[in-house]
């Protein structure tokens, strides 16, 4: 099950990808300084696959937030947000300048999205456990419509311990939804400690093989896998719901936050923002 | 009086099944006429408005015979998904249904959608401002001797917090159709609070011009009002004419809708007939009755009032005709409250 990264992209293409990733994590350091504490880790762990995503993968059109036949994006994991927002400035879904007002009272821009506040949030979230079901119902919505757009959610690892993902899991498989994509960022880390010892989620492949899924398993650092994973989907329609696990480092790119629970909310102080700022950028140009 | 007293048992043992099946050759069932039975309407009214509307799907988590959403199933097969036992995920890809731009109804036991899923239909439903609509049947303790499990005697409390939900309640089948017909272009998310499909008729017909919030006065009164909602409507007709044959003549207040709430109907009650009694098959926290009672303290109303339904506490195992006779939600037992209430001097 596990992927070998097929050459589908060019190294420029890659490179551009890379630096999207890095301007990710970036705005997640700035926009944490405007609010005084955020999810640095979960979403440093998420910033290649967010990439890849949204300047590789998705059908969508930043002019048409409500074209009927995007393809649809779940933020289970709501909590990364922080850098999801920067994107769809980027892409021109909204003003970058309106993430100025990052939290601060009357914001559209909470920790958690907000469909009804932003353009391009697709779906409100931040309870976790909730986005595959409400990727699922998209996915009927698509089936009845016959439209043949994907819906792809993306999920915490600490979040598999909610009963309702395995619901939705079920019910995925159950109705041959082979457009709806689920990806892992599985990063190792939930709020108490790793996920095995707080609350195991592995074998996860073999945990979703066994609810009907079709599973890649990849290193969601990677990008070259991660567009990898994305061409080996199979077409959306009738078929096994897919699944791709990315193998994340929660705070990946800076050395003190990898792997440290500690860091699952956070603020850094005015020389440390400096400092780790510095290692983002030095780190991406390596 | 339930409309299957006196063979309580029997009535409840067909609960999954639906009774239609085991009507007679004059359509009538143990003494009930099958056009009376709100939860049994729902897959016909709906497959009906489906007809002619594509956004309109049904859903159910292993319910269809139950709730007769079975019938939508039949008539709108892709339209239709049956999502096992597994209410949260239910309610939630309603909602991303929803997203896509369909009209989910949504049936399950009233127990189980507005308290397993409350977070999912608050959360998933309401605030995004989705529009699900919730068939929550089964309601209060319509399910008798199954037990607390299934009873939900607190939805309207939690359902009543909720921002931007609408949440009424039928209490017969051409009401029910009404209010069907009335969601579809409601803007949000709404619970329908239904019986278990036995209810009697109270509107001999489709009442025309339903609209959520605009609470129907059913019977003129001038010495009290009965204001009530869904199942216990019937019961408080009745008991208001046994009061008329004691000389006491009440007003009755259908306020189907409990959010929004009809505020200038509870003030005229209380203004134009100086005393009001609440009657609803809930416990007397956060209901019908508390919504009454908010809104008389507001505007400094201090008319003789008293919140009737089921006190702070888990009923008892027995038929629902039992219950409702117990617990003096039947037609003597409202009586008897409303005399109680205006006898009573002001403190």
């Amino acid at each position: 099950m596990k992927t070998t990264a097929t050459q589908t992209a060019s190294a420029a293409d890659l490179g551009r990808l890379a630096d999207r990733a890095l301007f990710i994590r970036l705005e997640t350091l700035r926009l944490t300084r405007i609010a005084g504490a955020g999810h640095y880790s979960g979403t440093f762990s998420a910033a290649e696959l967010l990439a890849a995503l949204y300047y590789h993968q998705l059908r969508i059109d930043p002019a048409r937030p409500d074209w009927p036949d995007r393809d649809r994006f779940v933020l289970s994991k709501g909590h990364a947000a922080i850098g999801l927002y920067p994107v769809l400035a980027d892409l021109g879904y909204f003003d970058p300048a309106d993430l100025d007002s990052y939290t601060r009272l009357g914001s559209p821009f909470g920790d958690h999205p907000d469909m009804r506040k932003i353009a391009g949030i697709d779906f409100s979230s931040g309870s976790l456990g909730h986005g595959l079901s409400v990727g699922l119902g998209m996915a009927l919505g698509g089936r009845i419509q016959r439209r043949d757009f994907r819906v792809y959610v993306m999920v915490g690892d600490g979040e598999l311990a909610e009963g309702q993902i395995w619901e939705a899991a079920m019910a995925a498989s159950h109705f041959g939804l082979g457009s709806l994509v689920c990806i892992v960022d599985r990063n190792q880390l939930c709020i108490d400690g790793p996920t095995e010892e707080v609350m195991s989620v592995e074998p996860l492949d073999e945990r979703f093989a066994a609810f009907g899924w079709e599973v890649q398993r990849i290193d969601g650092h990677d990008l070259a896998a991660i567009l990898g994973a994305f061409a080996q989907l199979g077409p959306p329609g009738p078929g096994r719901p897919q699944v791709i696990i990315a193998d994340t480092v929660k705070g990946k790119g800076v050395s003190r936050m990898e792997l440290d629970v500690n860091w699952h909310v956070g603020n850094l102080g005015p020389d440390d923002y400096e400092a780790v700022r510095a290692e983002l950028i030095a780190g991406a140009a390596r | 009086m339930s409309a299957d007293a006196g063979q309580p048992d029997a009535a409840q043992h067909d609960l999954f099944r639906g009774v239609s099946e085991t009507k007679d050759q004059a359509g009538t069932v143990k003494g009930i006429a099958v056009k009376s039975v709100p939860a049994f309407v729902a897959g016909e009214e709906l497959a009906d408005l489906a007809d002619s509307d594509p956004r309109i799907v049904a859903m159910t988590a292993d319910l269809a015979s139950a709730s007769r959403l079975a019938d939508f199933a039949k008539r709108h097969p892709a339209r239709f998904f049956d999502m096992g036992i597994a209410e949260k995920n239910m309610i939630t890809a309603a909602a991303g249904l929803a997203a896509t731009g369909h009209i989910p109804f949504v049936g399950t036991f009233a127990s189980f959608a507005a308290l397993l899923c409350f977070e999912q239909i608050r959360t998933d439903c309401a605030y995004p401002g989705m529009p699900v609509r919730i068939l929550a049947h089964h309601a209060g303790m319509s399910m008798g001797y199954y037990g607390t499990s299934h009873h939900a005697l607190e939805d309207l409390a939690a359902m009543r917090a909720v921002a931007a939900l609408t949440v009424a309640c039928a209490a017969d089948a051409n009401q029910l159709r009404a209010m069907l017909r009335a969601s579809v272009e409601l803007p949000g998310a709404v619970y329908l609070r239904l019986g278990r499909g036995r209810d009697p008729e109270v509107y001999s017909a489709v009442p025309e011009g339903f609209e959520f919030g605009q609470a129907v006065r059913l019977r003129e009164g001038s010495d009290a009002t009965i204001i009530t909602t869904g199942s216990q409507l019937h019961p408080s007709l009745a008991a208001a004419e046994l009061l008329a044959a004691g000389g006491c003549e009440v007003r009755v207040v259908d306020m189907h809708t409990v959010k929004p709430l009809d505020v200038p109907a509870v003030l005229a009650a209380a203004s134009e007939t100086g005393a009001v009694v609440t009657v609803e098959e809930h416990s007397i926290i956060g209901g019908l009755g508390s919504a009454v009672a908010e809104v008389l303290a507001d505007h400094r109303l201090a008319v003789p009032f008293r919140r009737h339904g089921i006190e702070d506490e888990y009923v008892l195992i027995g038929p629902p005709a039992a219950l409702y006779a117990h617990y003096r939600l039947d037609a003597p037992g409202i009586a008897s409250v409303v005399r109680e209430t205006c006898a009573t001097p002001a403190p």
